[in-house]
């Protein structure tokens, strides 16, 4: 598996990052670089072996529906460039 | 017309041929729970902005979900509710894209493990039949926040209240083939869910809302997919997102196939796209801004691990689950004798079934279903109101019922004991006692007043042997005398011996 520069270009897009125009042939090699390291992984087999999905033996932790958590508007807004009225306010973003 | 409603078909005559629609919906519906999915915020609706927010919901760095039991649990009956399929095994997986009211900028959903799997549901329709829709899965994942785009001309306002609350996605098979039945289906999955108690079921709050996928195709080719299960024979589908009421959903429907069919017939192709329903216009225009975000890169949430549910839980659940539409439905008819009408009108929505049933409680099951079906849903309904707003109280009514199978008083007082009721409210039998309106069974009471009306009227009376059908005169006479009060099967007896024999 490799990418080019209009994976490249398409990744950072959707990352919302700005366009590296100027460093794009450069971070195309140096992914690629990381990708055929991982493609190593590919040489062992693992035919009948169920996915990891947990490092240590334990079930997912649950929580009893009950409130214990909100009304705490100034902190959650505290580091919002804008708001008013309670809202956070951002650039128009209607279709 | 296209709908033909005997046999429940929809044909679309086109330029080139006959078109037939083939629709699959994906429903949101909201969880029922206190709290939200992976946080301890509140979920009711209509609060202040941004107060019942965590940090968990406000994406903020380092801050980790923690599953709520109660909303697994809701999906879980859920999925029971359906015959479905449950997945002791699933898991969470992270959708990624930006957007405004997404502050983590992925939603934790279940993608390639959803919680539920296949099941089917029996949908009715408005004239009493059915049809059968599979469902292809139920999953659970987190709600976006709101925004508001007409509170300032130059920016977008957002409220994070609803961020990380429960929903469920319900996806549907391609089984739906009419604009109506596409409403019936949801109607009936609302019904469903309002039964189980596990989401509220309000389309006007949010609560429950449809993707729709619609594609057309010539006659025919509908039943080679369902041969082959091969999407190969359908044509292109596009996905309407969020359309909130079920006339919206037939009106989305409606439009989309017939501009899906007008491409086709000019020499066009359909690209498979999503698009928005604008309730105003009518119509659905594409939102070609969502295209490139549509490589959502799932993969599994590094901060949860896998939902592993114990099979006694589950069967525990399963053991609990109440009665639901269809088997009520079901035993309305066969155990107490109601017609499928009524039986089908009371089962529909809950709150009217549990209504009925209180009327009942070892009542008289069809002079029950005849008042609150009649009676009261008539005039509830030209007020405007909902069973829950009814002024008569199902106890009442009750009382009501019990006064007029025990001959206490007739059907036409119970009419004028309902008024009361409904205007002044009070006791029924106190009303009956009170007001002098029992009904006067004392045969010689009765047989007093018609030999009174006989003797004053000797030429009628004599008329009634040629022609039996002028003794309604008397019969009205009677019941004008003694104010409506006497049995009227006491009345129509005394008359007959009298003037027939």
């Amino acid at each position: 598996m490799s990418v080019n520069k209009d994976d490249v270009r398409r990744i950072a897009t959707l990352a919302r990052i700005a366009e590296p125009a100027d460093r794009l042939d450069a971070l195309t090699g140096e992914l690629n670089g990381i990708l055929d390291w991982v493609e190593q992984l590919n040489e062992v087999d693992v035919d009948g072996v169920e996915p990891m999905t947990s490092a240590a033996p334990m079930k997912l932790p649950m929580r009893t529906d009950e409130i214990s958590d909100g009304g705490k508007r100034e902190a959650v807004l505290k580091n919002a460039p804008r708001s008013d009225d309670g809202f956070f306010v951002v650039p128009k973003s209607v279709e | 017309m296209p709908l033909d409603t005997t046999d429940h078909s929809y044909v679309i005559p086109g330029a080139t041929g006959d078109w037939e629609i083939v629709v699959g919906l994906e429903v949101h519906a909201q969880v029922k729970s206190n709290a939200k999915l992976f946080s301890g915020a509140a979920t009711e609706f209509g609060a202040e902005p941004n107060t019942q927010v965590s940090l968990v919901d406000a994406g903020m760095p380092g801050m980790l979900p923690v599953i709520n039991q109660r909303c697994v649990e809701q999906a879980v009956r859920t999925g029971l509710g359906l015959n479905a399929q449950i997945n002791n095994f699933s898991r969470f997986d992270r959708k990624n894209y930006f957007y405004p009211d997404l502050p983590q900028g992925y939603q934790i959903s279940q993608f390639a493990h959803p919680i539920v799997g296949e099941g089917e549901i029996e949908c009715e329709r408005d004239d009493g039949s059915t049809f059968v829709v599979g469902i292809e899965r139920l999953h659970l994942e987190q709600d976006a926040g709101k925004s508001i785009h007409d509170l300032d001309p130059n920016a977008t306002y957002v409220d994070l209240n609803r961020s990380g609350v429960a929903l469920m996605e319900i996806v549907s098979r391609p089984h739906v083939r009419t604009p109506a039945d596409a409403a019936a289906y949801v109607r009936t999955l609302r019904t469903i869910v309002r039964y189980l108690d596990t989401c509220g079921g309000d389309m006007e709050k949010g609560q429950m809302r449809a993707d729709v996928n619609v594609s057309v195709c010539r006659p025919g080719q509908y039943e080679k997919f369902q041969e082959t299960g091969s999407f190969e024979h359908l044509g292109t589908r596009c996905e309407i997102k969020n359309v909130n009421s079920l006339r919206f959903i037939m009106q989305a429907i409606e439009y989309e196939a017939k501009r899906q069919i007008d491409i086709i017939e000019d020499g066009g192709e359909i690209v498979q796209e999503t698009r928005l329903f604008d309730a105003n216009t009518g119509v659905t225009r594409s939102m070609r801004s969502k295209e490139e975000a549509h490589d959502y890169r799932y993969f599994p949430d590094p901060d949860l691990l896998p939902l592993e549910l114990d099979q006694a839980w589950v069967d525990e659940i399963r053991v609990n689950l109440p009665e639901l539409p269809a088997q009520k439905r079901k035993r309305f008819v066969e155990e107490l004798g109601l017609s499928e009408y009524d039986a089908s009108v009371l089962a529909a929505d809950k709150d009217r079934a549990d209504y009925f049933e209180a009327v009942l409680a070892g009542r008289d099951a069809k002079l029950a279903a005849n008042w609150v079906n009649n009676e009261l849903f008539g005039r509830l309904n030209k007020e405007s109101l909902s069973i829950t707003e009814s002024p008569v109280s199902a106890e009442q009514l009750g009382g009501l019922v019990e006064l007029i199978k025990d001959s206490t008083i007739s059907g036409k007082i119970g009419k004028d004991v309902f008024e009361i009721l409904w205007e002044e409210g009070g006791d029924p039998a106190e009303i009956v006692e009170s007001r002098g309106l029992k009904q006067v069974t004392d045969t010689g009471a009765i047989e007093r007043v018609i030999d009174d009306l006989i003797a004053a009227n000797p030429e009628q009376a004599a008329q009634v042997k040629d022609k039996p059908k002028t003794m309604g005169w008397f019969v009205g006479q009677v019941m004008k005398a003694m104010q409506g009060k006497a049995n009227p099967q006491a009345v129509n007896e005394i008359l007959r011996k009298k003037l027939l024999d």
